[in-house]
């Protein structure tokens, strides 16, 4: 056979969440560090398929990336078909650790985007020390809404494309064609619902205004990068959440949107590289 | 906190003049029909809507994708289903090759205070990445700005 084949593995492990077994669905490269990637709202794992294939990066760090529950190939628990999906703190906070701790992760560095980089600070504030680092991507204690996600699901407007067509301005123009094509394409195939549950979270219950103050990096390092085209999660966004934090590291990342990995890799590879050589020498690497 | 950045997000947008502004927008409808790919887009839509600069609306007439009609406000008791009007510096910023952050989509300006959006949404939301597209066809024609 010639046919090239990339060397990400994806598997599926169950996970016991709130009482249910979960299915999920995860892809992984590399050995070492774990380094467990979390996606945006409404999208799924694919988002990192360029990081999973960095041969510098799986060198040092076994990189894992899963779809949420109700995302991508990972189905809604059975209980959970016929009602509405709505992502919490604690569900989003409790689906990360049940993960880790199912595939046995020795204080894994977690790296999450948007939601991801949302709970990521839960996470420093209330589980640091389960963790090696923190990597928060267009993440803040807060941001100010800028569109009503009752548009996102009903029968008369397209949820994929409105979806799709909502977020493609968070994008970057630097970025190549193809990938902002792919990283839209992910908006397009979630399930009907799902990215206005996930902003659930991200909207109401998840507001940590007046909690980061208490993380400690001496714990836990916490990095926290954001493009300076998302104008969801603003660069002053992130900047005035840094500001709160004694020690936490915030970087503005040129060229770049609310989908680093995703709308431009080798330009997020630039940022990104720092961060995780530091991760790796303060490990030992 | 350690800070690392070389951000510019604020900065001011581009040379233009109002006039130059309104022209450009004129010239949508006859970029839009040379579009068949665009305009397939929005083969679906039928919609009377009020778009354009503030310092000069137009209301148009959209059918099966197509600008049919474009008229300056205002026009006497024509009525329109909603509204998107933006600064003139917001579309000169809008419809540069590289937009700066912030002046690159019609919701970020928006949420900047730059335009505003109201009335009966759904035919915008619907179709909101053929009106994103449509009315970014003068960055696509080499808006320079200036008159």
């Amino acid at each position: 056979m010639t046919a090239f084949i990339e060397p990400i593995v994806g598997r599926y492990v169950h996970v016991q969440i709130d009482g249910e077994i979960n299915r999920i669905y995860f892809e992984e490269n590399g050995s070492g560090i774990p380094l467990v990637c979390l996606h945006t709202a409404g999208s799924d794992a694919r988002q990192w398929r360029h990081l999973l294939t960095d041969e510098e990066f799986t060198k040092h760090f076994r990189v894992i990336a899963f779809d949420m529950p109700w995302h991508g190939k990972s189905n809604p628990p059975d209980s959970g078909y016929g009602t509405e999906y709505k992502l919490t703190t604690a569900s989003y906070t409790a689906t990360i650790r049940a993960f880790c701790k199912a595939l046995d992760l020795d204080r894994p560095v977690v790296m999450g985007c948007s939601i991801g980089g949302r709970i990521v600070l839960n996470l420093a504030i209330d589980h640091a020390k389960e963790f090696r680092a923190l990597i928060g991507l267009e993440a803040a204690d807060f941001q100010q809404p800028w569109y009503d996600t009752a548009w996102l699901n009903r029968p008369d407007v397209h949820g994929g494309e409105v979806c799709a067509a909502l977020v493609s301005g968070l994008i970057a123009p630097q970025g190549p064609q193809v990938a902002r094509n792919e990283t839209l394409w992910g908006y397009k195939q979630g399930g009907p619902g799902i990215f206005k549950g996930d902003l659930y979270f991200y909207r109401v219950d998840g507001d940590l205004r007046g909690r980061t103050a208490s993380i400690d990096v001496r714990d836990c390092p916490l990095y926290l990068l954001t493009g300076e085209y998302d104008f969801s999660c603003t660069p002053e966004d992130t900047l005035r959440t840094a500001a709160g934090i004694t020690g936490a590291e915030a970087t503005v990342m040129e060229a770049l949107g609310h989908f680093p990995m995703s709308e431009n890799p080798a330009q997020f590879r630039r940022y990104i590289a720092p961060v995780l050589d530091d991760i790796r020498v303060r490990n030992g690497g | 906190m350690a800070v690392s950045t070389q951000h510019h997000g604020k900065g001011p947008p581009v040379a233009f003049t109002d006039a130059a502004v309104v022209d450009a927008f004129r010239r949508i409808p006859e970029f839009l029909a040379r579009d068949a790919a665009l305009m397939a887009r929005g083969r679906l839509l039928d919609v009377d809507c009020l778009l354009g600069p503030t310092v000069q609306p137009f209301h148009i007439a959209i059918r099966a994708g197509a600008i049919v009609d474009m008229t300056p406000a205002p026009v006497l008791m024509r009525s329109s289903r909603f509204s998107y009007l933006a600064s003139p510096q917001a579309w000169a910023a809008y419809w540069q090759p590289m937009p700066k952050a912030g002046w690159h989509d019609l919701l970020s300006l928006t949420k900047r205070g730059e335009a505003t959006l109201s009335g009966d949404l759904h035919p915008f939301i619907a179709h909101l990445q053929y009106f994103k597209d449509v009315l970014a066809l003068p960055r696509r024609h080499g808006f320079g700005g200036a008159a």
